[in-house]
């Protein structure tokens, strides 16, 4: 494939590759399927707009493995932070979209980074807020430590560990990115 | 450092469709079983209208209350004002109740941006101040514009717009104003002379504005075509010789529209006159996009609440991955 790709800094510690990220999602997938066969109800919802293109990827995977429909959604948490006010970097709202009956469906939330977990809970909210689901579970590209909340992931990627003032970015084909996940100390943000 | 939204005046294009895309993303809220998002738990906004008001009042109210903010209307009928307190003693005494938001509604131009510079923790949202700006109104008025021309792939901008009617009075006419000259577009004000002063253009500086006296050639050609209330409080029938013989002149009739603006779409900031500035069959008909209106203005009202509580008491920088 002779596509261009956008660069990332050289500073930027790789610590997933293309590779690693699609045995993840296979590997999350198989898992999802086996924890209860019955697809009929299961619906993945990717928070905006980390998880959007994940929970794409692990929807089109579940349907190649199992040849069958899953539904899909999206949510966007904006509305629903504890930080309103230091909204620091993005205040703009891209919407909710969820096609699909909320009650009584089994919901895998997809994002790709869990760290305070209060992304996580705040979407929680935003999901009751449109129905009683039957479950919600969790699935992670990665898991980087640092609660702040009793939230923990039922699918992860992978577990990298960190150090608090890191970031960790991750980055996509679908954003014009090679796909990999990077440690990022702060002065290289 | 609070922020404030007094007047479409000053707004570039960029912040203008800030606005409109924060209000499409508030739409969707409006349309779920559970309209109602935590977004403003805990912020206290205080209406305060010297003026009557029906669906500026209560749209702005179900703003609030869908972003769970606690919302309190006062009314001037019903409060001090009417026991002879000033504009300055009203609003301080309410600030002094950490109220988050004041949303004034006024009938002196400059009420809203006297109140903003005398208080100090409030942000104050201009909900008409005389016959000099009401920014929400034209807002949702855009966004109007804008959904209706999303179905035929066309921006707002590039459009040709006419204001017909009591221009002289209409607060809603100026905030649209400079609206459309932000977005480029050619504003045709349209009325006889008492009503449209030929001087009225020059106050906004801009070869994009013009004033036409005769309807028929006034309507020619345009995109939009907004009717504007005669506003029978502010003595406007006293501008014309009577109002029968205004609205032979100037009542937008589907007839003249077929004939002179026949893509048109019509809008009315209301309430309606019938059969004085617009038509019933225009009022009900399929270029009408009143109604619309009226369900965008609660989308509008969140999103400007939204996008001005952000800039209430600033805290640490929140968590990031």
């Amino acid at each position: 494939m002779n596509q261009k790709y956008k660069p990332v800094p050289r500073e930027w510690q790789q610590v997933m590759d293309e590779e690693t990220i699609s045995r993840a999602i296979s590997r999350m997938s198989f898992e999802i399927v086996e924890k209860d066969r019955d697809l009929s109800n299961l619906a993945i919802v990717g928070i905006r707009t980390g998880g959007e293109f994940l929970g794409k990827r692990l929807q089109h995977e579940i349907e190649r493995i199992e040849k069958a429909q899953v539904a899909y959604g999206v949510i966007d948490i904006t509305l629903y932070r504890d930080d309103l006010s230091s909204a620091q970097s993005q205040p703009t709202l891209r919407g909710t979209d969820l096609p699909f009956r909320i009650a009584g469906s089994r919901i895998i939330l997809v994002d790709d980074v869990l760290f305070t977990g209060r992304t996580i809970r705040s979407a929680l909210d935003a999901i009751i807020d449109f129905g009683r689901p039957r479950s919600v579970e969790l699935a992670v590209l990665l898991d980087r430590g640092h609660r702040e909340l009793p939230v923990q992931a039922d699918y992860v990627g992978k577990v990298v560990p960190s150090h608090r003032s890191q970031l960790v970015r991750v980055r996509l084909s679908e954003m014009g990115y090679k796909d990999g996940a990077y440690l990022i100390e702060r002065e290289h943000k | 450092m609070v922020d404030h939204l007094l007047g479409i005046e000053g707004l570039s294009k960029t912040e203008i469709h800030r606005y409109l895309d924060a209000a499409h993303s508030f739409v969707e809220v409006s349309e779920r079983d559970i309209k109602k998002v935590p977004t403003l738990r805990g912020k206290t906004i205080i209406h305060v209208f010297f003026e009557p008001s029906t669906r500026t009042l209560s749209s702005f109210d179900i703003a609030g209350k869908r972003l769970s903010a606690d919302t309190i209307n006062i009314s001037a009928s019903s409060s001090s004002v009417k026991k002879g307190e000033t504009l300055l003693d009203t609003v301080r005494t309410l600030e002094s109740m950490n109220p988050d938001v004041l949303v004034i509604r006024h009938s002196e131009s400059g009420a809203a941006h006297f109140a903003a510079r005398n208080l100090t923790r409030s942000s104050v949202v201009n909900a008409g101040d005389g016959a000099h700006e009401h920014p929400t109104q034209a807002l949702l008025d855009l966004l109007t514009l804008r959904q209706h021309f999303a179905s035929s792939k066309r921006p707002i901008e590039g459009l040709r717009i006419g204001f017909v009617g009591d221009v002289r009075h209409s607060r809603v006419a100026r905030s649209n104003i400079w609206a459309h000259i932000a977005l480029g577009n050619e504003v045709r004000l349209i009325g006889p002379p008492t009503l449209v002063p030929m001087d009225f253009a020059r106050a906004f500086n801009s070869p994009l504005v013009n004033v036409v006296h005769d309807l028929r050639e006034g309507l020619r050609d345009l995109d939009v075509v907004v009717c504007l209330r005669m506003q029978l409080e502010r003595q406007s029938e006293h501008f014309v010789p009577n109002l029968d013989e205004y609205s032979k002149e100037f009542c937008v009739s589907e007839r003249l529209l077929r004939e002179f603006a026949p893509s048109s779409v019509v809008l009315h900031p209301g309430p309606m006159n019938r059969g004085t500035e617009i038509s019933g069959e225009v009022a009900d008909g399929p270029r009408s996009l009143i109604h619309r209106q009226v369900n965008n203005g609660v989308a509008v009202r969140m999103a400007v609440l939204y996008l001005l509580a952000r800039t209430l008491d600033p805290r640490e920088e929140g968590s990031e991955r």
